[in-house]
This record gives C-alpha cells, structure tokens and sequence, in this order.
C-alpha cells in the first residue's frame, strides 16, 4: 500500500516538469466521437467523414449554412432557365486545390460525372439521378442540364457527397484528402486523431484557426474529464446525459440546437397487425412523447408530429393529432378486433436514444396491451434484418438525413408504407422549385403521415455541443452533420 | 528438450488452423453487410451489390476462405474494407500503443504485487497482513475503468500533470507519448497486482510451510535470507502463470481502459472492425493474437524450467 503511494508520489513529482501551458488561442482540438473509415466525402455514407472535412477542407458548388440554407460556395452565382431545367453557375476564378492545381470548371464536370457514374458508390447517388448533362461552357461557368426540373437540386449541390474534387486526386482522396477549402489536410494518426492546417492560398476569407484537431473520443465518459483537463476544448456532439456536469460551469458553453433527425417509432406497415391503421394510430395514442424526450434524451429535444424539423421553414406542428391518451388507444385496438392486445418485437439499434427509449415505449405500449418483446441489435444487424429485410415489427431509428420526406414514397423502403396519394404530392414535390408551393406541398406531405400514423414520431434528436466559453462560431444547429470551422475564432 | 518443444510447436500450428476455421466461421455467420454499413441508409440495392463485387465479397466461401488463409502463410494479412489500407498496417500502428502498454503495466503490477506479496505472506496473520491484503480484496473488486475515472480526476483535472487521455504519438516525443500512457498503464495495473499479490502470498505461505524452509531455519539461516532465496524462488511458478495469462489479457482485452482514454490500441481497432464489419481485420488481428498468446504461453512454460532446475533435468 505504502508503496504504490510513493510510486505515485514519485510520479507526481517527476511529471510536474512536464506540463505544458495552456494552448496557443489559434488552435483548437475537438472531440468528436467516431472516426471517419476514410476521408473521401464522396465515397462513404459515414456521417463522421463529413464532420471533419465538410467546409473545411472540401467545397461544393453550393454549400449549406448554419441554419439549412443554401450558400453559394465554389459557384459565386448562377441562373436558372425558365423551364427549371438548365443550370448555368459562374465559378469563382483564382481558386486552387491544395495540392496547387487549378481549379475550374472542367473539375466541376468530373466530379459530377464522376458521382453519377454507373460504377460510381456514391452513398448518395440519388442526388445526382436527375442530372442529364454537365457541360463546360469556359473555363469559370458550367451548365448543368436536368432530365426534369428538380426543386431541391441546388440543396442536393450542397451536401458533403457532392463537394467537387480534381482528376488528379479523386483516387487518393480516401487516404489524402486535396480540396479547396480553407483548411488542408495535415495528418491522421489512426485511431487517434485528425489534424487540418491553415491553408496559404485559399481564394476566400481566411480561416482564424491555423491548427484544428478533431480528437477521436468514442466513450461518453471521458468527455467531461477531456474538458476539464483543457485536453479537448470542444464537444459539437455532447452526450446528452452528461450535461447536467458541465451546464453551470462558467468555464464552458453549453449550446442546445436542432439536427435533422427525426426519431421515430417506424412500423412493418405491411406485416398484420400493423397494416391497419386503427393500431397504428393506436400506438400514437398510446406513446407519451414528454416521458420518452425525458428518460431518453435528459429532457432534450422536441416533440415531433411528423416527419420533419421544427428547426424547419416548412415545419407544420401536428404534434397535437395524437395526444397520449390510453383510453383512446384502447378503444382504437378494440375496433380492430384486437381488445385483448397482442405480442410483438421491438429491434433496438445501439444509440442511446433508442436502447432507452425503447424501454420507455415497451412499457408504454404495455399500458394498452400490446406486451413487447426488446431485441437489442447492434447497427449491422439492424442494417441487415431490419433495413434491407425488413424482418421486424417495430423499431427506433432517427432518420438524420437533411429533407428527407421523400424516403416514405421509396419503394420497398422498410417501413413498407404505400399510399399512392402521398408519392404524388412528393413527385409534384420534386419538380417544383416555386417557395410558395413548395411549402405547401410539404405540409400536405406532413399531413398524410401523420394522419396515417405511418410511424410513431417521437422528438427531434437534439445538437448538444458543449465548448469553451471564449470559443465562437461553432454551429448552433445541424442543418447537416459537419463541424464548419471555417468561422471558428477564440475570442480576446 | 527438443522432442518437448516440437510437441509444443506441433500444439501451437494445430491451434492456429483451428482458431482460423472457427473464426471465419463465426464471422460468416454474423449478420450484417460490410457494404450496406459503408454505403448507408440512402444507397440502392445495386450499388450496395456494386460495392460488394468491388470488395470481392461476392466470391465463393471456400475460396476466400483459402485465399486468406494463403495470404497469412505468406504473411499477407489482407486490406481493410473500411481504411483500405493493409491490416498489418494498422495492427503495427496499434501495437505501438498496445504494447507498451501491456508492458508498463506487467512492470507496475509486477513491481508492486511481488513486494505486498512478500509482506503479507511473512506477517500471516498479523495487521499488515489483515490491512494489505484487504486492500488487494478491494483492488479485486473495483473495476478497472473506476480506477482509471479516478486517476484522470485527480491526476489530469485537478493537478494536471498528464493528459486526460489520448495518445500524441510517438512522433510526438517519446516522454509526451509515455506521459499519456502513464494513467490507463496504472488503472490496468492495480488490479492486475491485486490480484497478482494475492497468489504471491498464498503460493508463498505455502512454501513457507514446507519442511525444507524449517530444515533452513533450524540450521540457522536468517528469516530474511529463506523468504529471499528459498520461499520466493518455489513459489514462482504460479506467479509466473498468472503473469502469462496476464500479459496476454493487457495486449488485447484493455478494450474498457482504451476507451475511457481513447487510445488507438488493438483492442479498440477490433471491437471498430467488428461493428464496422470489417470482417478481414477482424479475422487477421484475432488469428495474430492467437499466435501471441500461444506464443506468451510456451515462453511461460519454458521460464517453468528456468525457475525450477527438477523440470528441466525431467527432459
């Protein structure tokens, strides 16, 4: 005993030489908690890829600002034809690729050609599905040619998978990521970190950061410490349960934002008893969203009535249409003939959300005689059972895709919903780009799921970040999954 | 000597095609598609079977079974699906934090079980005994990443003398790399030399009973010089045993410290390969580290015979 207490002792004092002082306030280490597989945004589905490179390191041709708006990015301006069909973008000139390449719009038609491509695996393929062709009219402008007029497409031009990447580099961005952004990409310790310096000539406003570090932290437990210890001085995805240690500490900033992820309850729509919709409305009766927000997420996030964010300009609050009321969801399981309740499974991914959640609603349903049994699954298998074969009654998911209403129209998506009214408002949906109709339309769309109790929407997945107080510019909300540091300053 | 280690040496390549086979099974049998997990929710059917052809994942069991297999023979241990990069590259990157690991903290528990050990067994009974050993009970029983929250409270939050976790690399300096090693070293340790310290005591209380430990002291040797020379040198076989079994639990199964200090060990690159789905890392690191611990295993088997001069004339 005595021992170990002067080994330590002896520790302490030989370690005390050591330490180093505070960092210089031009750097910043960042905690983030997976590490992306590879560093190639247009080659893999993994949101962490995204989190460290997107705005940072590679640019679109649009971009997608802090509160879902589009930006113009690499294209400083662009008309649209009158038939909505044909895209002209004037790119901006001078703009240099890491590696000191040029930058123009032949690289636009590449990247693009490269992404719709038939062997192309692009995690988001369907992007690019409407593009019919991409031309080269000089060296700063490039017209896109769309086989239908296409309302979101310059949204879709914004996201990560469609950041635009030169012939020279495209084959290696996986390992050594070349943008043109105003971060380059310095080093990658596997498994450890990720670090982006300053790039010299980027064509923009300068980046205030000359060094970001984007730790791989991917236990829940060691934030709070990593934080205390001036080790990580920023958190953009806190753990939600781990706030209450940090929230009064004037030391750190705790910032409360949307994402875009709606978690759900999603149904086998087609597979008896939840084909009628009596249960499944039974079922929207029957969950107390506050309960579950409150034991699943510390009491964060807000309650959803459909599939969209209230962050959203289009958001419509149907969060009223089915109040918890047990009675009703009883009376509801009795016109379907099902007075004496019935058995099914609950297929639980891994997050938190949905292991604890899933316990809340599992007793919930309870209380309307429908006895759950809880498989918990790890993100392979339900990917597998779940996603691809759609073995499963129910589930707990959140759907983190920007705008994405339009996966209830897919065909043989794996809730198996089918409703021909919703598909059409979505294919008016997809060949409008008016504002006024559009929002509309998406209000509608809103409407049917809701009144078809497609699913059980729950609550909106809440964007904790927590930072040093003297840190700003990092993203309130997640319009997208990134870590924009392109305005990240340390203050004083 | 040499008939014993062909015997052993003809075990260990037995071991190896077993553990093989089994592996590959077990990881074919695991639900899950490494292409759907790399493309996402988003992708379509025929890109995910586009991805599956790129990955060579379409190809007959049997034959990729042996493919792998082959490439190991040759020690090639394949490229990852998700890093694409060859496995041995990644296990050489994790073991350089692995490893030195593992054996700081073999050292610190060693250095601390085998004196507690020692103590307590030459005052059985007594308070120093009672006080020691109930705190190796304690050790025992707490766990280790309790431990390890403990020391990053103490020695990285509140006196801040270390990181609280991560590893810088050894690019980095070798004093800044060992510096972050220190604490997940100490947390794995104490534990181990708990437990450690409590087979110290017993297999030397033991010993200490033996006749020839009386013959010893009858003759007039001092106390101090029979624990040291006698009592010590009979009780090590089970110390060495468990030290064995140890090390080979410090090279893999830190996964819980690894991740509460967030070090790139090979713990953590398995566990990420087995969610991910990247099922040739997963295969390629296990088989490496079944050929450590039956490498760990016949190495403490032939210290039996350094220790213990009877096991080596009985060859």
């Amino acid at each position: 005993m005595k021992l170990w207490i002067t080994i330590l002792a002896a520790a302490v004092l030989s370690l005390a030489a050591g330490t180093s002082a505070f960092a210089a306030r031009t750097d910043l280490v960042i905690g983030i908690p997976l590490e992306p597989p590879h560093l190639d945004p247009t080659a893999g589905a993994a949101a962490a890829i995204d989190e460290v490179l997107y705005a940072n390191v590679f640019e679109g041709l649009t971009r997608i600002g802090p509160n879902g708006e589009v930006l113009p990015d690499l294209a400083e301006s662009w008309t649209i034809s009158d038939d909505g069909k044909v895209y002209t973008f004037k790119l901006h000139t001078g703009v240099k690729f890491h590696d000191g390449t040029d930058f123009d719009a032949a690289d636009v038609k590449f990247s693009l050609d490269r992404a719709r491509a038939d062997n192309s695996v692009n995690a988001q393929k369907v992007l690019f599905a409407a593009i019919d062709t991409v031309d080269v009219v000089d060296p700063a402008t490039v017209k896109v040619t769309l086989k239908n007029p296409q309302g979101s497409f310059l949204y879709n031009m914004g996201w990560g998978d469609a950041v635009i990447v030169a012939p020279e580099s495209a084959d290696t961005n996986k390992e050594k990521p070349i943008g043109t952004g105003p971060f380059k990409f310095q080093s990658w310790a596997k498994g450890s970190s990720i670090t982006l310096v300053k790039s010299d000539n980027y064509w923009g406003t300068p980046a205030s950061l000359d060094k970001a570090e984007f730790r791989i932290v991917p236990d829940a437990a060691a934030y709070v410490p990593a934080l205390l210890s001036g080790d990580i001085q920023a958190f953009p995805f806190f753990d939600a349960d781990s706030v209450a240690q940090v929230k009064d500490d004037p030391r750190f900033k705790v910032v409360i934002g949307a994402t875009e992820g709606e978690t759900i309850l999603s149904i086998n729509n087609k597979k008896p008893p939840f084909d009628k919709l009596q249960v499944r409305q039974a079922i929207s009766y029957a969950l107390d969203r506050k309960a579950i927000i409150d034991g699943a997420s510390a009491g964060l996030g807000q309650p959803i009535g459909s599939h969209m964010s209230p962050a959203n300009k289009d958001y419509v609050d149907l969060t009223g249409r089915y109040p918890h009321d047990v009675a009703k969801a009883k009376e509801l399981l009795k016109e379907a003939g099902l007075e004496n309740g019935f058995k099914a499974t609950l297929k639980l991914p891994p997050p938190t959300y949905a292991r604890l959640g899933g316990e809340i609603i599992a007793s919930q349903l309870r209380d309307v005689g429908i006895d759950l049994e809880i498989i918990p699954v790890e993100w392979a298998q339900w990917l597998d059972q779940v996603f691809t074969k759609k073995d499963y009654d129910l589930t707990i998911v959140s759907h983190t895709e920007p705008n994405d209403i339009d996966i209830y129209s897919r065909k043989d998506y794996y809730f198996n919903y089918d409703n021909p009214a919703f598909d059409k408002v979505i294919a008016d949906l997809g060949v409008t780009s008016d504002e006024a109709k559009r929002k509309e339309l998406l209000g509608q769309a809103q409407k049917i799921l809701a009144d078809d109790a497609v699913v059980g929407f729950l609550y909106e997945l809440p964007k904790i970040g927590v930072w040093d107080a003297n840190l700003q510019g990092l993203w309130e909300n997640a319009p997208i999954q990134a870590n924009d540091l392109t305005k990240v300053k340390w203050s004083e | 000597m040499t008939a014993y280690l062909l015997k052993r040496l003809a075990i260990a390549i037995a071991t190896l095609v077993l553990a093989s086979m089994v592996v590959f099974a077990v990881l074919e049998i695991l639900p899950g598609d490494p292409a759907r997990l790399m493309l996402g929710m988003n992708a379509s059917a025929d890109q995910v079977e586009l991805l599956r052809n790129q990955m060579g994942l379409n190809a007959p069991l049997a034959w990729r079974y042996l493919h792998w297999t082959g490439g190991l023979l040759s020690l090639d241990f394949g490229r990852s699906y998700t890093y694409s990069v060859p496995v041995i590259d990644l296990v050489r990157e994790r073991l350089a934090v692995s490893l030195p690991l593992a054996l700081i903290a073999l050292a610190l528990s060693t250095l601390i079980a085998i004196p507690v050990g020692l103590f307590s067994a030459s005052r059985r009974g007594r308070a120093g005994d009672t006080i020691s050993m109930g705190a190796a009970q304690l050790g025992v029983a707490v766990p280790n990443f309790w431990f390890a929250l403990m020391l990053i409270y103490v020695f990285a939050v509140w006196l801040r003398l270390v990181p609280a976790g991560g590893f810088p690399g050894w690019s980095a300096g070798v004093w800044p790399a060992l510096k972050s090693l220190l604490l997940p070293a100490l947390a794995l340790a104490l534990p181990q030399a708990a437990i450690l310290a409590r087979v110290t005591r017993s297999a030397l209380i033991e010993v200490l009973n033996e006749d020839y430990i009386r013959t010893a002291r009858a003759k007039g040797l001092p106390y101090r010089a029979v624990l040291w020379r006698h009592a010590l040198r009979n009780a090590m076989i089970p110390v060495l045993t468990i030290l064995g079994l140890q090390f080979a639990f410090l090279l893999a199964g830190t996964i819980i410290i690894e991740n509460v200090f967030y070090l790139p060990g090979l713990g953590r690159l398995v566990f990420q390969a087995i969610t991910q789905r990247d099922l040739i890392v997963v295969e390629s690191v296990v088989m490496l580290l079944v050929a450590a611990v039956i490498a760990v295993n016949l190495l403490v088997d032939l210290s039996y015979a350094v220790v213990d001069p009877r096991l080596r004339s009985r060859q």
